[in-house]
This record gives structure tokens, sequence and C-alpha cells, in this order.
């Protein structure tokens, strides 16, 4: 083994392009690689909610697409969807709704009711869906988690660097907790 | 084998010439090193088939196989596993690339790379870039219970060239 272990760092900085919560000067930045049908992913959905109230006021929380597609057939359809949510400024609701219903990803009648219900524009969602209009901004993020050490879904970078403890609250918010202090010192 | 102080294996380190092997890729189909001489090859040693998790190192390799592509570079996963499991857990995961099995005589190609785990039997999760004539320009050795990425790979496979 080499003689010290560096965890892989992030190598496309979070900016404009991200979707985000939290505050924009937040000391605490976790950022997630993810896959809307990923068990895993959806099991750290209710985990990262978790962090974001403890560390409420602290924390900036970016979201970006692993999606695994040969794994999950229906990974880059939530994703376009999400996407295309965004693109009406709703982004997070959708994400939040996708995650909270995985296991209804086949079925994509509760999504379209949920959009009306978000007030979104429903006929030009599904049109960019089906004409896969964010691709290029997913394969943008599944490429820079490819080169950034994202070695499955989901993978979290915290400050950067990326996160090899567990995808647990106690976990995360140590991990997040310890980048605060080194990055006062 | 040689053991570093930790008691980790020693890997073989870049500059090396990489050991020749063959070995099985299906029960009638054999893979040589020598086959890809000409073309970088990556050869990534993990511990076994069927980890549970669904996204793990040989599901990820695949699906960034069009990046290894575009560098003309084999991608050849290697386990003590045998034949009839890689087959099963190839289908299982639509791999897209060859799993060997490092069965007969056991983990004898891990050994000579340096990436055999004696105390588990099974192959530790090391990654070896070699070039097109058939020297080792890059390895690494993962710490335990980390899944490495394909960064590493690629960046080393950038430099090839």
């Amino acid at each position: 083994m080499s003689k010290t272990y560096l965890p892989p760092r992030l190598t496309l900085a979070v900016g404009e392009r991200d979707h985000a919560e939290g505050p924009p000067d937040a000391r605490l930045v976790l950022v997630e690689y993810g896959d809307y049908q990923c068990p895993y992913c959806g099991a750290a959905y209710p985990v990262v909610k978790r962090v974001q109230r403890e560390l409420d006021g602290r924390l900036r929380f970016v979201f970006r697409n692993f999606p695994i597609t040969n794994a999950h057939p229906r990974a880059e359809w939530a994703a376009e969807t999400a996407e295309a949510a965004a693109a009406q400024g709703q982004f997070w609701p959708m994400h939040d709704f996708l995650y909270e219903n995985q296991r209804l990803l086949e079925d994509e009648r509760p999504f379209a009711q949920h959009e009306a219900k978000l007030g979104l524009d429903v006929a030009r969602l599904a049109r960019e869906v089906a004409g896969r209009a964010y691709a290029e901004r997913i394969e943008e993020d599944f490429l820079s988690g490819v080169r950034s050490g994202v070695n499955g879904t989901p993978t979290f970078f915290i400050n950067g660097v990326r996160h090899d403890g567990p995808a647990e609250v106690g976990a995360l918010v140590g991990a997040l907790t310890q980048a605060a202090r080194s990055a006062k010192s | 084998m040689s053991k570093t102080a930790g008691g980790k294996p020693a890997i073989l380190q870049a500059g090396v010439k990489a050991p020749h092997f063959t070995l099985k890729s299906t029960p009638d189909q054999s893979v040589a090193l020598s086959d890809f001489v000409g073309r970088p090859v990556v050869l990534a040693f993990y511990p076994a088939d069927w980890s549970p998790v669904c996204s793990d190192q040989m599901g990820l390799y695949s699906q960034v196989m069009p990046e290894f592509k575009k560098f003309n570079a084999e991608v050849l996963g290697i386990s003590v596993d045998g034949i009839w499991s890689h087959l099963a857990f190839s289908k299982d995961r639509r791999l897209s690339f060859p799993l060997l099995a490092d069965f007969e005589p056991k983990g004898a190609v891990s050994k000579a790379y340096g990436a055999f785990e004696p105390a588990t039997g099974e192959s530790a999760r090391a990654l070896f870039v070699i070039d097109k004539k058939g020297v080792i320009r890059w390895s690494f050795l993962s710490p335990d219970g980390v899944n490495p990425g394909a960064d590493g790979i690629l960046s080393a496979l950038e430099q090839l060239e």
C-alpha cells in the first residue's frame, strides 16, 4: 500500500451550476453523488435530512447525479425528472419526492400527479424528460464524480474530501464537525 | 511473497514487467495477458463476487467503460472465485468486461502481483495499469474496506499517452 493514504478530492468545485440547500457562505459543505433508484441512497436520504437539521444554518448540501444505469434502469428517468423540475425552479421538492417514493419508480403516474401539485408545467416536463433535455448535465455530474473518486452510491464529500466512513448520522455529523474545526485552525 | 511491516501484501510497483498469466474467463475460454500486447490493460484484483452493495467496484467500472475505451484499454477483473460464480455474478451485475478465475492453483496470479491476502484466502483490492509493452506503469492497493473508484486508473491511463 502507498505510505500515506489520502482520500480522493472533489475535482469539480461546488458552484453556481449546483443544486444546493443551506447558506451559500456556509463553512461546511456536504456533496452527495446519488442515484434515485439506489436503495442505499434511499436509506441515506433521511440521514442527510437529519444531518441538515442538526447542523442547521451552518451546512450547505449539494446533490449531484450519479445514475448507475446498468443496475438501475429507472435511474436516468428519475434524474431527468428532477432536472426538468429544477428548470422550473422546483428541484428540491422533486428530489425529495423521488426518494420518498423510490419504490414507485416503475410507475410514472404518482410523479406526474406530484408535478401538478407543485404547480409545474407537466406537459413541458414530460416533453423534456422524453427528449432527455438534461442528459448533458447529468453526464457532467457523473463524470465529475468518476474523476473525484466516487466509488458507488451514495458517495459523500465533506469540504471537498471523500467521506470514507459510513453514511450514518453520527459519522457524518462527526466528520463535518471535525472539518469545521480544521477549517478554523 | 514479500510483506510490509503492517502485514499488508506488497504489490508490484511501477516499472516492473507485468507477470504473464493465462486464466479462464468462461468454462471453455482463456484470457492471456499477452492477448493485449499493443493496448493498455487494467487489472482489478478484488476479494470476492457478490459483495453486498448494489453499485460495487466491478459495477462501477462497467458503467465507466466508455471512459476506459477512450484509451483503448482492456479491463480485466480477477478474483479467486470459480468460473461459474463469475458467470452468474457478471450476468447479474451486467458487467461489460471479463472476470478471470484465479482459482487453480488458488490465487497464483494474485500472489505473482503481490495482491493476495493469506489471512482471508482472497485477492486484495489492488489495481494495476499496464502499458502496451507489458510494463506496470501504476499500481494501487486499497486500504481495508475502501472501495477504490476509477479516478486513479483514468489518471494513470492519461499519463500513458
